[in-house]
């Protein structure tokens, strides 16, 4: 949208303007909004979507066809996969919640601190920024995730360590750039004391980019974790992930192909969504990136 | 430019030595005893108090971890829980495998991904940029594990134009061993039958590790060329009236792609990571598939060979990347 067309519609609050053009920058993003909302709708509510338990064997209806009565036919175990499906739109929120916070929370403390108190603290911190992100962050993922034994918690845990690099540097770069404005050296010269300053002043402004940072992340988060469950670390039998599930159907494939298909599906799908979203959010929140 | 390639090589050292106290401590977090792992579970106590103090184990841990490091130096990566081999020979024979592989998911993204970011950010038509957006966003979301199953599905379970998995076919005895890759070792003794079978078998798994890297660096390359093609210069050279192509060609390329210069460096790191998934699902021998076996048997020293190996290879592709750039653009080894 030019330049001039923004300004005439300029007496709109700044933030709807800036949202609706966001929007109409990006037409198919709204896809991506349907596509989240159904996310969590699905997963906050599973139950209003099918009748049936998602880990309960019912082994006489082991690989059952698609029909109307089992929409994505059922597993090796008789489970039906339209269950599973959905509530694993339950674990996938659940887990890509815990490692974003994870990892801005350690992210946010490392980037602040280092960006706030500059000198040696700094240099400590970045270097080992540094390190973590020498690994390829799948890799490193793999690693911890094998040290500390397989399991969701430890999954997310491993993601959550491997990713917050990135937010660091991001939160740092914020901190930098806020910190010799102004109104936060005024605080310092009314007696603020550094904390309350650090999380008054230079917390709030780092925010959006962080914002449109984490929902550009969900997918690769959702994508990463889903890929340490399918190789056997992550989610354990009979919960409901996805990733865990197209590993589950991989032994059908040729025959009860909707075993792994469904389920990848939906991650794929869940994945453009947010990455959709990420994109009017950007546009919306941090318009100096649009078209980098 | 040689004092800057002397400061990058120095700095990468902390780094690198950061790397192995990581690995170090990882290996240390594992619930269960080491030296039960590596005495095996029959042992009695005084062979595992023998096993302890061989490994040890006994003494304190920044003890171990300097032990640990001259090991590393001497190339010694430790045993494998679960084979008794040492891992650093088990690396040796499948490392090519992975190396062939994301060599030619590498390849396929830059002679792919870039030329599709240039022939779509040198043009101004808005559609055009909002479906390499879209594009690119789905190829990034396509679930590596996921994808391969689908191809496997489709080009040889329906279609059956393509092998399922493997390196080679059943009946195809592999090229003399010189390099270990294949495709190489076939092209190098000759054999052009086995050639065609080995690059058969490579088609689905380097598309399928490929397609991510390929949206990402199109995207990235789409973006440089947009923002190259508003500058001051590029504008002049088209009011001089010069064909679009020599502009695009003379002025507009060159800068455009300093910046996927960094990228590509940045994308082995996802290829090697996203290796591990493709080599498991088309059973591909490369140490993908020798990390999965390990996570298999939580068979903590094969797990962290390869971590380390694959990290040392990541560093030094950004080592490259970083020097490669610095000569492309001068200015940032004045900086």
């Amino acid at each position: 949208m030019s330049a001039a067309s923004t300004a005439i519609r300029s007496k709109r609050p700044e933030w709807r303007r800036r949202f609706v053009s966001a929007v109409r920058n990006n037409p198919i993003g709204v896809v991506g909004i349907v596509i989240v909302l159904a996310f969590f709708v699905l997963a906050i509510y599973p139950q209003g979507f099918s009748a049936y338990d998602p880990e309960k064997l019912s082994l006489r209806d082991r690989l059952v066809v698609p029909s109307s009565e089992h929409l994505f036919g059922t597993d090796q175990l008789g489970m039906d996969v339209f269950t599973r499906v959905i509530y694993g739109a339950r674990t996938t929120l659940k887990v890509v919640l815990v490692v974003l916070a994870i990892a801005t929370g350690i992210g946010f403390v490392v980037g602040t601190v280092a960006g706030y108190f500059g000198g040696w603290v700094d240099e400590i911190l970045m270097r080992f920024t540094d390190i973590v992100i020498a690994f390829p962050f799948l890799i490193l993922a793999i690693a911890v995730n094998a040290a500390l034994g397989r399991g969701l918690v430890q999954t997310m845990l491993a993601v959550g360590f491997s990713w917050w690099p990135s937010y660091a540097r991001l939160v740092r770069g914020q901190v930098l750039a806020v910190k010799n404005e102004e109104y936060v050296m005024a605080a310092q010269a009314l007696g603020g004391r550094n904390a309350r300053i650090m999380v008054r002043h230079v917390f709030r402004n780092a925010m959006d980019p962080v914002i449109v940072r984490v929902t550009l992340d969900v997918g690769l988060v959702a994508l990463a974790t889903a890929g340490l469950s399918f190789l056997g670390l992550g989610a354990q039998p009979p919960t409901p992930e996805w990733g865990r599930m197209v590993a589950e159907g991989r032994d059908f494939l040729l025959d009860q192909w909707w075993l792994s298909t469904f389920p990848g599906l939906a991650l794929f799908l869940v994945v453009v969504g947010f990455n959709l979203v990420g994109m009017i959010l950007r546009d919306w929140l941090d318009p100096s990136a649009v078209n980098r | 430019m040689t004092q800057y390639v002397f400061r990058r090589l120095l700095s990468a050292i902390p780094v690198l030595l950061g790397v192995t106290v990581i690995t170090f401590v990882l290996s240390q977090l594992l619930p269960g005893d080491p030296a039960r792992m590596a005495a095996g579970q029959f042992a009695t106590a005084e062979q595992m108090e023998v096993v302890r103090e061989r490994l040890g184990l006994d003494r304190p841990l920044w003890v171990q971890y300097l032990r640990y490091l001259s090991r590393l130096v001497r190339g010694d990566l430790g045993i494998s829980f679960s084979s008794q081999q040492e891992v650093f020979n088990e690396l040796k024979i499948f490392f090519p495998a992975t190396l062939e592989l994301t060599l030619v998911a590498m390849v396929l993204t830059v002679i792919v991904g870039v030329p599709l970011g240039v022939m779509t950010g040198s043009g101004k038509s808005p559609w055009v940029n909002s479906s390499v957006l879209f594009l690119s966003l789905v190829g990034v979301g396509l679930p590596v594990f996921w994808a391969g199953l689908v191809f496997q599905l489709i080009f040889a379970g329906r279609l059956d134009i393509l092998p399922l998995d493997g390196r080679l076919g059943a009946t195809v005895t592999p090229p003399p061993s010189v390099t270990n890759m294949y495709v190489l070792d076939a092209l190098f003794a000759g054999q052009w039958t086995t050639l065609v079978d080995a690059i058969k078998h490579l088609i689905l798994p380097a598309v399928t590790l490929a397609i991510g890297r390929i949206a990402s660096v199109a995207r990235i390359t789409h973006a440089a060329m947009i923002d190259i093609m508003r500058r001051d210069y590029v504008r002049t050279a088209q009011a001089k009236g010069l064909p679009r192509r020599t502009v695009v060609d003379k002025h507009a390329l060159k800068n455009a792609l300093l910046p996927v210069v960094t990228t590509i460096g940045l994308q082995v790191g996802f290829l090697l990571g996203g290796s591990i998934l493709v080599e498991n699902i088309f059973s591909w021998g490369g140490i993908g598939t020798y990390a999965w076996i390990g996570i298999f048997r939580l068979d903590i020293p094969a797990i962290m060979g390869v971590t380390l190996s694959t990290t040392v290879m990541f560093m030094t592709i950004n080592l490259l990347t970083d020097i490669a750039y610095a000569f492309l653009d001068p200015r940032i080894a004045y900086s």
